[in-house]
């Protein structure tokens, strides 16, 4: 204890002995964890209504579907700029309500969803390209300026849009419903929308792992200056990454507004949704972002039907157990931490 | 001068820590007994001020004005706390604020269609409700601090709005979308406390109090060493400190301001709805201490006051619904262009002009 200390004030130990476990308790955390689900599983399917369960955990995965597109794209952005884009809700709605503009008018769904995507891309990319650009580095003041930013475009849809709640219909090819074995029937839809995600998450990690522009990101992701340092233009990197990371906002705000609804409000929703997401899956990973989704959505699900007024505490369990035993994120790299991380 | 990604988090929005004449950076602790010794004319003018305002102002400017700034500084005064010296930014100060108020309102006496309300005297609900806005806060803080730099203000956010659903969504103890009514401040002494004059010098005492709280505790050690760890956690660790128990408690003190201002809030309203604790207002409070600007513990206040004179008087140059614009385009142009807020500018105007000859302003942002 040096002489700048007053003894016994300040325990000088490592702040982490003991809260965190050894890696030799993993097995008996994972079982804790993995018990009571599998048991309220077989209670669900066995002594309750095995419909019931079935048709929840069908609802659960198509909805993580949505978030896993919503979500990806804002780890992305998050991965390689270190920037919490508060505005990914926005973004959301800025795709469902030019969606529904464009398919409004020209009743062509593949349409709309082309016009959310692009408009949401356009937007990152001026986002990118006008105010990012000239604070690098600063992630605090990038993520100051994301909310303000997520407050104008808010309102500025509730004065044109106004209150009321939008919704348009998929193509006739996916409307309806199909027969799906134990339950019946499900909506085609959602099934779609299943294909949708994965199709895109498979699109996702190949772009990233076998295209030039991927191989770029991901050693942006790994070390920023490194990257610049070989001769590549960082700042186009950024802009692409980011004009992706939004154009799945949009992307995501479409095909959502198409399973469910659109209304002001739905922003801080899905913006929760990411937020929950990445943080269980770990921050700027893809595979992660999917691990996420399907927690976050299935929790949400059981919720609404098992236990409707305290829905959200599941989501927040898992949020607080995965901060607890792993703060990194399930499939998050230490590094992606911060300080603590790295050590 | 700070490497470290973790240690830049908050760089931006503040200038190099050692400034001399900046009276946000003292960094020299001096004894609780000489506090008498950093009175200066200006304190005194404005407390007199505010002592004789209430007897000058209308009751609208006394309660609605006046009242309201000062209770939602002190809860963005938890933030400044937080984030100035701690360098952490908490999304969630309003959440602990929302927190104390439904405890007052379950413990304490209130109305309500659904819900539980206890009716115990506020004796007993407020310390209650005060002790478990702390626990909560330090709860929230010991999972932010788990991981640090800008996840903190995700993972507030995220907290903050999932208990926003979860008051939302539960009837049987918080009652859902309705909340609680009909909360009023104990008569004591005889006195309404909820009319506008006894109100708003009981806001401006706690105001005062906090004030004081937060300018004693950013010199004690415990605030010197919060600060060194914003700086530099890493060097901080390996002189000794305990990181981690820092910003805990820091979080737990900090919950106590807000909590402070959370009980006046529901008083002041007279209610407790979901919507207290809604994401905007989550957000509102961060408006307030970044328009302030949280290098000063007067930013917060000077935030609250911007806030509900646009609140209030912006209807009159634009359209009532549109406020959000305003207040959102406001916020962007402080962020944008001047990250110490207000305060931020006042220096840089006083440098501008001259009139702090010979002290270097305080703002001195890229060289940094």
């Amino acid at each position: 204890m040096s002489a700048v200390l007053k003894p016994g004030t300040y325990p000088g130990t490592d702040p982490r002995s003991g809260s965190v476990p050894k890696r030799s308790w993993r097995p008996w955390i994972l079982a804790a964890l993995w018990t009571p689900a599998v048991a309220f599983a077989i209670w669900a399917l066995f002594f309750d209504n095995a419909k019931l369960f079935l048709l929840t955990t069908l609802n659960g995965i198509t909805l993580a579907a949505l978030y896993f597109v919503v979500a990806a794209g804002f780890t992305l952005v998050f991965g390689l700029m270190k920037n919490v884009n508060l505005a990914h809700g926005s973004l959301y709605l800025l795709g469902a309500y030019v969606g529904y503009f464009v398919g409004d008018r020209s009743g062509s769904w593949l349409l709309a969803v082309a016009a959310g995507f692009a408009a949401a891309a356009f937007v990152g990319l001026l986002l990118q390209v006008a105010i990012f650009r000239f604070m690098p580095g600063e992630d605090l003041r990038q993520t100051l300026v994301t909310i303000g930013i997520s407050i104008i475009i808010a309102d500025v849809f509730l004065w044109v849009f106004g209150a009321e709640v939008h919704q348009f219909d998929p193509p006739r090819w996916i409307f309806g419903s199909v027969p799906f074995p134990l339950v019946d029937r499900y909506p085609t839809y959602r099934l779609a929308l299943l294909a949708i995600a994965v199709v895109l998450g498979v699109a996702l990690w190949l772009f990233l792992q076998r295209t030039r522009v991927g191989m770029m990101i991901r050693a942006g992701v790994d070390d920023r200056a490194m990257l610049g340092a070989s001769g590549v233009n960082v700042q186009l990197v950024f802009a692409i990454t980011f004009a992706i990371g939004a154009g799945l906002a949009g992307f995501g705000g479409v095909v959502g507004a198409t399973a469910l609804s659109i209304s002001p409000g739905e922003d801080t929703r899905y913006l929760l949704a990411s937020l929950m997401v990445v943080i269980i899956g770990g921050m700027g990973s893809i595979p992660g972002a999917a691990v996420g989704a399907l927690l976050i959505a299935l929790a949400e699900q059981y919720g609404v039907a098992y236990a409707p007024t305290y829905g959200v505490v599941f989501q927040f369990a898992i949020l607080v157990l995965a901060l607890a035993f792993r703060p990194q994120g399930i499939l998050g790299s230490a590094w992606t931490a911060g300080a603590k991380g790295r050590k | 001068m700070n490497t470290g990604a973790g240690a830049q988090a908050w760089g931006p929005m503040r200038s190099s820590p050692s400034v001399p004449g900046a009276p946000s950076q003292v960094s020299v602790p001096s004894p609780a007994g000489s506090a008498l010794a950093h009175i200066r004319a200006r304190h005194v003018i404005v407390l007199a001020a505010l002592l004789i305002y209430p007897f000058v102002a209308t009751p609208f400017f006394t309660f609605q004005i006046a009242a309201q700034s000062m209770l939602l500084g002190l809860i963005a005064l938890s933030l400044m706390f937080l984030a100035g010296y701690g360098g952490m930014v908490s999304l969630s100060q309003m959440t602990i604020a929302g927190i104390a108020g439904y405890a007052v309102a379950i413990f304490g006496v209130s109305a309500t269609p659904e819900g539980v309300v206890l009716g115990w005297p506020w004796w007993l609900a407020v310390p209650i409700a005060i002790v478990a806005s702390m626990l909560v806060a330090a709860l929230i803080g010991w999972l932010s601090v788990r991981t640090d730099g800008i996840y903190t203000i995700m993972i507030t956010l995220a907290v903050g709005v999932a208990l926003y659903y979860l008051a939302l969504q539960n009837y049987s103890v918080l009652a859902g979308f309705q909340g609680f009514q009909k909360i009023a401040p104990p008569r004591l002494f005889g006195i309404d406390w909820r009319s506008p004059t006894p109100f708003y010098f009981l806001t401006l005492a706690l105001a005062l109090a906090g004030y004081w709280a937060v300018k004693y505790v950013a010199r004690a050690p415990f605030g010197l060493a919060l600060q060194g760890i914003r700086d530099n956690a890493r060097r901080m660790e390996a002189l000794g400190f305990d990181v981690t128990a820092h910003r805990v408690a820091a979080h737990a003190l900090a919950g106590g301001l807000a909590a402070v201002g959370g009980v006046l809030l529901v008083w002041y309203n007279g209610l407790i709805t979901p919507a207290s604790i809604a994401t905007n207002n989550l957000i509102n409070i961060l408006i307030i201490a970044v328009i302030g600007g949280m290098r000063h513990p007067i930013g917060p206040f000077l935030g609250a006051l911007v806030f509900v004179l646009l609140q209030n008087f912006a209807i009159d140059l634009v359209n009532r619904e549109r406020f959000n614009l305003v207040i959102g385009t406001g916020f962007l142009l402080i962020v944008l262009f001047s990250p110490d807020g207000l305060l931020g500018l006042w220096s840089r105007l006083r440098a501008r002009l001259g009139s702090g000859a010979g002290k270097p302003s305080p703002v001195r942002r890229g060289g940094a």
